[in-house]
């Protein structure tokens, strides 16, 4: 296995400052500002509609609004959009793999697009499989898999490049409790043994570690940014289910 | 972007369209039907009410099934291109398309490999066809399939994007009927591709110059004078700005800054 690759010191894997964006006259995102440094695992708890996805949206530059700014490492995305979108690897909220493909052929696809070496690409599926437990099922079409496997499988494709920055929008959603909690944990030790910053998006709060970063985001705005210990402090609550409440209450439309 | 991540992108690009056309038999086996019921079909009733005459690039008299295996060709590849575009706008498909889209290559880029691939699935269902044709024995002379390639490679990628810049702009395609109607049918029925342009001049002047005017007609008459060794300057020239200005639009509809596609299904989280 290579050596953890960290950002490097002083530098924030992700760093979003002045961030807005607006759906024609309605807006989903207002001033966001954040950062998420190498080895972090930080979670983006927000509701259904608080603008999670629309971030995702702008981070991997699925499209561009004109306020703010996207950092990822040292690179602005909006102007040196190939080598910072190089370093982000990305798990989105809908599934995104070739149902008639097997694992191989959509990892492999990856890989082109990324423009890997063949060998390359290889070692590093083997590798990543591994870890998740799949090694023996890359000839297997994505249509005969299960949720959760495919899951995997996304995880796998993300982490291929070696990203610095791994981004997840819900990736748990409608698995299984332990089926969950394996993918939860796996994400944290990615953060944790390769210094691989993490920003996971959901609504889920026993997804929550006690040393992790935590985002409330409610419509459109950042409520609340810090570690789980400083949030719940802040919002006035004793736990992170209570500050969440107390955080994302109100001027509901 | 360097040149060796181009390629090894754009070939990643192909191999998935290759296995997914491997893979999807009846999307295949329907994308030949069509135009086989209308060669097999339509031209069979049809020979009898319609006069064949000599135009270029034909030198003797033909029957109506020769005449219409050019349009037929353009067809496929309206049809594919359509299917491919309009295929992104499905959620499912939208996925796949993501993938593609977030990639560290510019976004123009990412699209000419897209429609690469599509036009490429394009030409061997053309093939397909003029092998299912000519079992039939309506066969083109022998150098013509090999003047079609270069055709099929720029109607592929004009069709293409002019499919692409419509998937950006519709916003509802539950139903390829609409599309059906309102797109396939009028390019295809207002084109020379049933019938030769002078005869639809004789009935009505207007249909003339709007059948003049679709780039369908180009497209169906460059690969109709490929089929014969012989090249249309013209219909190519029309062929190609069509696709630069086509493409273009697509690009444009598809870049980040504008993201009209993905403002449209404005997404909930």
């Amino acid at each position: 296995m290579t050596q953890p690759k960290s950002a490097t010191a002083g530098t924030a894997a992700l760093e979003v400052s002045g961030l807005s964006f607006n759906y024609g006259a309605k807006p989903a995102l207002a001033d966001v500002g954040f950062t998420v440094g190498g080895g972090r695992f930080k979670v983006l708890l927000g509701p259904n509609g608080a603008g999670k996805t629309t971030l995702f949206s702008l981070i991997t530059r699925l499209f561009d609004g004109p306020v703010g700014e996207i950092r990822v490492g040292d690179d602005d995305l909006r102007k040196q959009s190939g080598p910072a979108l190089a370093k982000i690897g990305v798990v989105f909220q809908s599934p995104t793999l070739d149902l008639d493909l097997n694992v191989r052929q959509n990892l492999m696809y990856h890989a082109a697009l990324h423009g890997m070496e063949k060998a390359l690409a290889l070692e590093r599926m083997d590798e990543e499989l591994t870890r998740l437990g799949m090694a023996e099922r890359s000839g297997e079409k994505i249509r005969q898999m299960n949720g959760g496997h495919r899951r995997r499988v996304e995880i796998a494709r993300a982490l291929m490049h070696r990203p610095a920055l791994l981004l997840l929008d819900e990736p748990t959603v409608g698995l299984d409790v332990p089926t969950r909690r394996d993918i939860v944990n796996h994400v944290h030790t990615l953060a944790r043994e390769d210094g691989i910053a993490v920003l996971w998006a959901t609504h889920l709060i026993d997804e929550i570690s006690d040393d992790d970063d935590v985002i409330i985001l409610h419509q459109g705005r950042v409520r609340a940014d810090g570690n789980l210990a400083q949030v719940i402090r802040a919002a006035g609550a004793d736990s992170i289910s209570g500050a969440f409440d107390v955080l994302t209450q109100g001027q509901s439309e | 972007m360097n040149a060796v991540h181009a390629w090894r992108c754009l070939r990643g690009v192909l191999t998935r369209e290759a296995l997914r056309f491997v893979h999807q038999r009846e999307r295949f086996v329907a994308a030949l039907v069509r135009p086989l019921i209308w060669l097999l079909v339509f031209a069979a009733g049809f020979r009898a009410a319609l006069g064949v005459s000599i135009i270029p690039p034909y030198e003797t008299y033909i029957p109506y099934e020769v005449y219409i295996v050019p349009g037929l060709a353009a067809m496929i590849q309206l049809f594919n291109g359509m299917q491919s575009s309009l295929s992104m706008v499905y959620d499912r498909e939208m996925g796949s398309m993501r993938t593609l889209l977030v990639s560290p290559l510019p976004r123009w880029y990412l699209l000419v490999c897209k429609l690469l691939a599509g036009t490429f699935v394009s030409i061997l269902q053309v093939y397909a066809f003029l092998l299912i044709a000519a079992l039939f024995g309506i066969t083109m002379p022998g150098l013509g399939y090999v003047w079609l390639l270069p055709a099929l490679i720029i109607c592929g990628l004009m069709l293409g994007s002019f499919a692409m810049v419509l998937s950006s702009v519709i916003k509802q395609l539950e139903n390829f009927a609409g599309i059906m109607n309102f797109v396939i049918f009028p390019m295809f029925f207002l084109s020379s591709a049933l019938y030769p342009l002078w005869k639809m001049r004789e009935s009505s002047d207007l249909l003339y110059r709007i059948c003049v005017l679709n780039p369908f007609t180009h497209a169906v008459e460059l690969i109709r004078f490929a089929l014969y060794g012989r090249l249309n300057a013209g219909a190519a020239v029309v062929v190609t700005v069509a696709m630069v200005v086509f493409l273009g639009l697509a690009v444009y509809a598809y870049n980040p800054a504008r993201g009209m596609v993905y403002r449209k299904g404005a997404p909930g989280g």
